[in-house]
């Protein structure tokens, strides 16, 4: 048995609580899984000669996918090579963006399982701003976003301090992270 | 933003999910093919003989040929709706329906004498037959190429190719209840030429369309 699938066993059952509402697993899995991600995009960023500045923006912006299509991971089979899976697909993006070709290998993920993790350079990137799309958004949106993630307000507390209701906030995050994902796909198409 | 907040924002809309899969090509494509039948009814009809042919094994040949053609291009297009996922047997079996069709045909061939099979070929109406079948494929192929956007298929073109294969079996169901030809010999040439343009319809749209 291949030492991934362990890991796997970890993130599946998170995902899984997480498709049944469970916002605390939601929050941990995808905590746990960017390290994963970052080492997969700067892989493909090395190798397709793109700066290493492109590296976060391609980790966010696996992050939305997987967030937006998560209703397409198939509970019965291991979430990792679904997530190595789109991973690529947004890398190819990125770097078409760049007008590069990638070579990514779906496989390679078992390696970049097995490298040791975070060092000084992926806590840099950690620290690093992405996405600045932000300012693209409108102002509703922003706002929405702005408020549960670089405020860090639980939606209720949220809705109270914009003083809209509860469930309209809902709706102005997830049409404002569905935005966020269009405006990377146009960045592409362009 | 930094990734840290991403994510914050991200388990905030935890509460809103996508419908699973199966919902959406159960609802897509049942609307897409019931405006399709409905076409069907209303301008063509089942053929005057329909009845009395449920008993002739080459009227009966032309369902296993379009259902096989829509179960395969159906199966192909759900595996390959996810990303990453290993569409195995089911990229094997888009090519049993034309395996089908030609093993009809040579039993055709064998069965009847060769100065019939040229006017079996042709047929009676080979014209109405290019354009129906492309016509009926439309709204089933759009109900696919839907449910297949609310999924994140790893190669769109592919998968569209496969949502027309379905939907251009669909539609070959539906005309082969009204078309007066029921030579394999027909099906092999002209319901082949229809799918054909239908599938290189659904490579070009999913190009395009199926893209996240």
């Amino acid at each position: 048995m291949p030492d991934w699938i362990s890991q796997d066993h970890e993130w599946s059952a998170d995902m899984r609580a997480a498709l049944a509402g469970d916002g605390v697993a939601y929050k941990r899995l995808l905590t746990a899984l960017t390290p994963f991600l970052r080492r997969i995009c700067m892989k493909a960023c090395a190798r397709a000669g793109m700066p290493a500045s492109d590296v976060e923006d391609a980790v966010q912006e696996t992050l939305l996918a997987l967030h937006l299509k998560r209703h397409t991971w198939d509970a019965t089979q291991p979430l990792t090579p679904w997530l190595a899976a789109i991973a690529r697909n947004k890398m190819i993006d990125a770097a078409r963006r760049r007008g590069r070709r990638v070579e990514t290998d779906i496989a390679d993920f078992e390696n970049v399982l097995a490298a040791p993790g975070a060092d000084a350079f992926e806590r840099e990137l950690d620290r690093q701003d992405a996405l600045r799309l932000l300012d693209q958004l409108s102002a509703k949106q922003r706002e929405a976003i702005e408020a549960v993630s670089i405020r860090g307000e639980s939606l209720r507390d949220a809705a109270r301090t914009l003083g809209v209701s509860e469930g309209a906030l809902r709706v102005s995050v997830h049409r404002g992270l569905k935005s966020l994902a269009d405006l990377y796909r146009k960045a592409t198409e362009r | 933003m930094k990734t840290e907040e991403l994510i914050a924002a991200l388990a905030a809309d935890n509460e809103t999910r996508g419908a699973p899969m199966s919902r959406a090509f159960a609802v897509d494509l049942g609307l897409g093919f019931a405006v399709s039948a409905a076409f069907f009814f209303a301008t063509m009809g089942l053929r005057d003989t329909f009845v009395a042919s449920l008993s002739e094994p080459r009227f009966l040949f032309k369902f296993v040929f379009s259902l096989t053609m829509a179960a395969s291009g159906f199966f192909l297009a759900w595996r390959l709706s996810r990303p990453g996922a290993d569409p195995g047997l089911a990229s094997k079996a888009v090519v049993l329906a034309p395996i089908l069709v030609v093993l009809a045909s040579l039993a055709e061939m064998a069965a009847t004498p060769s100065n019939l099979w040229v006017a079996r070929m042709i047929g009676h109406n080979a014209a109405h037959c290019l354009m129906a079948i492309p016509a009926m494929s439309l709204a089933p192929l759009a109900g696919l190429l839907l449910a297949l956007r609310h999924g994140a298929p790893s190669n769109g073109r592919s998968a569209g190719a496969a949502a027309a294969l379905a939907a251009a079996g669909l539609a070959a169901t539906l005309y082969a209840m009204n078309c007066p030809d029921d030579s394999p010999l027909f099906l092999a040439v002209w319901y082949m030429i229809a799918t054909a343009i239908v599938v290189g319809v659904g490579w070009l749209a999913g190009g395009r369309l199926l893209r996240w």
